[in-house]
């Protein structure tokens, strides 16, 4: 199961499952808030507003059903995410010579 | 006999729940943990819910607009931290249909608290203070249950349910500054209220099987007679403050011990309530089904036209 | 809650709360109405009182759990325009807002029929939602530009507020309309109930002579509304009722039967206890 919530063809749900990532006005990004079912997308992002954002005002919702998500599986650590160990370089800190050189 | 996998699987979840970390979704986790997981996030769901009813009893009648606006708020909150709980419990694998076939059925639980009656309007004010105050002493140290996803829908539920306790104070407050018939009803819902916000923290430690194993897997991290003694000790400044007396004649302050002694619990009304003799038991389950049931045509209609507007897009056209 | 909260702090019941600017719960304070305004803010006032006592009546008992919490923002949204109305109109007589709500009996109310209505099922739940929606949103789109400036500022707050119930009717008339054969009877049934009753919203009273920049006239708004309800209900492929038209008479006082008992259950409490604070 690649999904976060849970639906099976055994237990098809009348309303599928929605995951709900808002944005708030001071934010940079969408951040994961939860899940809610609706009938359609357009009802999502509807009940989404009601529900996660009630004492928010000017957010950004994203609604996506919760079957188009693909989730990293944590068992493949090792070989999925690469290990930065030995790659110092990626890291502005590695670079001293020119510290104290302005607006660098 | 077990597999490699489920050997490291088993190592890794072991060394999380050590080290007080994280257990997200997609972590290998025993069977029984996500089986008790699920039990008592659903519990925890459909107390929400049911709980809703007692309140919505009273908006109807609350006796000023700004009370109605606020009692509104707080049930719409109630059925909203339902709602986030019902999706972290999703993420282990059950449904809400199936999760609400559980309830409307009769087979899930939830806080038998909400099987008493609400009489005044004082309940109110007693079920903000009492209930919800043995709820956030129950749930703020659930924003560090070993469950992510249970942490997360606790620490967006506790920063809502602050309000909830301070309104139901300031009812009890104003009542008591108000009126004879005010303080009286305000005293009356107290005595009615008292003993079964106090049994929400479960029976006495060497009766509850469930909580040891909880313990250990730090999804439960205060022990049920714990949290109650915690829970008085936080009342007893605030009754004064509102002029109101906790019935219990045996409470008072233990020196040695540095808490509060309380008097016995009668813990055959809880039984009984537990098992569905309550006072309320058949309503609550009845509305609930009534709600749900009455409410089939509506779904139904909503995903058949989702369905049909889905069919009229062809592949690979933007919608 | 910080994430460093530890498990043996003795305030392991203590929420931090972030710090909120709380905004104005009223807008415009400090306006006094003349009679005729505070007379016209009373229609608008009861309209939204009634509506959300109705709308309250839902609560714990929609359909999804989903739709209970929009149907209580929808109503704590009203409720809040009721607030705003009836405190203005109150400026006039030197009475608060529950002075109004509580203490007025059935024929000092100025509400129309159509909010009167009960839920019934979630069917006519939707069209009373989406015959008011639309008409309190012309009506609201006009008012912000309204003389008096309380109203004009009740007006641009709700207007956002209204234009979203609207949206949200228009949504479940398009899903009952066109969802299954039982949605789609059940809605033609509602809308035959109650369109009746959509014709009192656009009758012209003496007040509205003595109104004139600062409320639109009710006759005026019909148009548009139509328009706004034709588009809906074709997308519906329904027609738009013909029948019976209900003789109303909200407006001056004279009200469906079923308000006596909706004002019953709204003020039973507070008069049981006359002069108290709650």
């Amino acid at each position: 199961m690649s999904a976060p919530g849970a639906s099976d063809s055994a237990h098809p749900e009348t309303w599928p499952l929605w995951e709900v990532f808002v944005r708030s006005s001071r934010g940079l990004s969408h951040v994961h808030v939860g899940s809610l079912h609706a009938p359609d997308e357009t009802m999502a992002v509807r009940n989404a507003r009601d529900l996660y954002t009630r004492r928010s005002e000017g957010v950004s919702i994203w609604v996506v059903p919760s079957e188009a998500i693909t989730a990293s599986d944590p068992d493949a650590k090792g070989a999925f995410f690469e290990s930065p160990a030995g790659k110092n370089y990626r890291h502005a800190t590695y670079y001293t010579a020119s510290e104290g050189v302005k607006h660098l | 006999m077990t597999t490699a996998t489920e050997q490291e699987g088993r190592a890794r979840f072991d060394e999380l729940i050590d080290s007080d970390s994280r257990v997200e979704p997609r972590d290998w986790m025993p069977d029984d943990y996500r089986r008790s997981l699920i039990r008592q996030m659903s519990q925890h769901a459909h107390s929400e819910i049911i709980g809703m009813q007692p309140e919505a009893n009273w908006i109807t009648r609350a006796p000023s607009l700004k009370r109605k606006a606020i009692l509104m708020a707080k049930v719409q909150d109630e059925a909203g931290h339902g709602l986030y709980l019902y999706s972290a419990t999703q993420t282990l694998g059950i449904t809400r249909d199936e999760m609400t076939e559980q309830l409307i059925t009769g087979r899930a639980r939830y806080s038998s608290i909400f099987n008493y009656p609400t009489l005044s309007w004082a309940d109110m004010g007693a079920i903000g203070w009492l209930v919800d105050g043995a709820a956030i002493c129950n749930q703020v140290p659930l924003c560090r249950a070993s469950y992510a996803p249970y942490g997360r829908a606790m620490v967006r539920i506790c920063k809502e349910e602050s309000f909830h306790q301070r309104q139901g104070f300031e009812i009890l407050l104003q009542l008591m500054r108000g009126t004879p018939a005010q303080q009286r009803m305000a005293q009356d819902a107290v005595d009615r209220w008292y003993w079964p916000s106090l049994m929400m923290f479960g029976p006495p430690d060497d009766d509850s099987p469930n909580s040891a194993r909880s313990m250990e897997w730090k999804i439960k991290r205060f022990s049920n007679d714990e949290l109650r003694q915690r829970f008085v000790g936080t009342l007893v400044p605030q009754a004064e403050a509102l002029g109101v007396s906790l019935p219990d004649p045996e409470l008072r302050w233990n020196e040695q011990n540095g808490s509060y002694d309380l008097g016995p619990i009668d813990w055959t009304e809880f039984q009984e309530v537990l098992a569905g003799r309550g006072p309320c038991n058949a309503q609550r389950l009845q509305r609930r089904r009534d709600a749900h049931e009455d409410g089939l045509w509506v779904r139904e209609a909503a995903a058949a036209y989702a369905a049909k507007q889905a069919a009229r897009v062809p592949e690979g056209t933007a919608a | 809650m910080t994430d460093d909260a530890r498990n043996d702090s003795p305030d392991h019941g203590h929420v931090e709360l972030t710090a909120v600017t709380l905004a104005d719960e009223f807008v415009a304070e400090g306006g006094t109405a003349t009679a005729d305004t505070a007379e016209y803010a009373l229609w608008l006032g009861d309209d939204s009182l009634v509506l959300a006592q109705r709308l309250g009546e839902w609560i714990s008992r929609a359909p999804e759990l989903e739709e209970d919490v929009a149907l209580a923002n929808i109503a704590l949204d009203l409720l809040g325009h009721a607030r705003s109305f009836l405190r203005y109109a109150g400026t006039a007589s030197d009475r608060t807002e529950d002075d109004l709500a509580y203490w007025r009996d059935e024929h000092e109310f100025r509400s129309a029929h159509l909010v009167e209505q009960p839920n019934g099922d979630f069917a006519h739940t939707i069209v009373r939602q989406f015959a008011v929606s639309h008409y309190l949103y012309e009506i609201y789109e006009r008012l912000r530009a309204s003389a008096d400036p309380v109203l004009s500022a009740i007006a641009g707050k709700a207007v956002k507020e209204v234009d979203y119930h609207r949206d949200h009717a228009d949504q479940w008339m398009l899903r009952l309309a066109l969802g299954t054969d039982e949605s789609r009877r059940r809605l033609t049934t509602a809308l035959d109930d109650l369109w009746p009753w959509v014709a009192e919203l656009f009758v012209d009273e003496p007040v509205n002579d003595r109104l004139l920049d600062i409320a639109p006239r009710p006759s005026t708004l019909r148009p548009a509304f139509e328009a706004g309800i034709a588009a809906v209900l074709r997308e519906c492929e329904l027609e738009v009722p013909n029948g019976l038209t209900g003789a109303g008479g909200g407006r001056r006082g004279r009200h469906s039967e079923h308000l006596g008992p909706l004002l019953a259950e709204l003020q039973v409490l507070a008069r049981q206890h006359p002069g108290a604070t709650w």
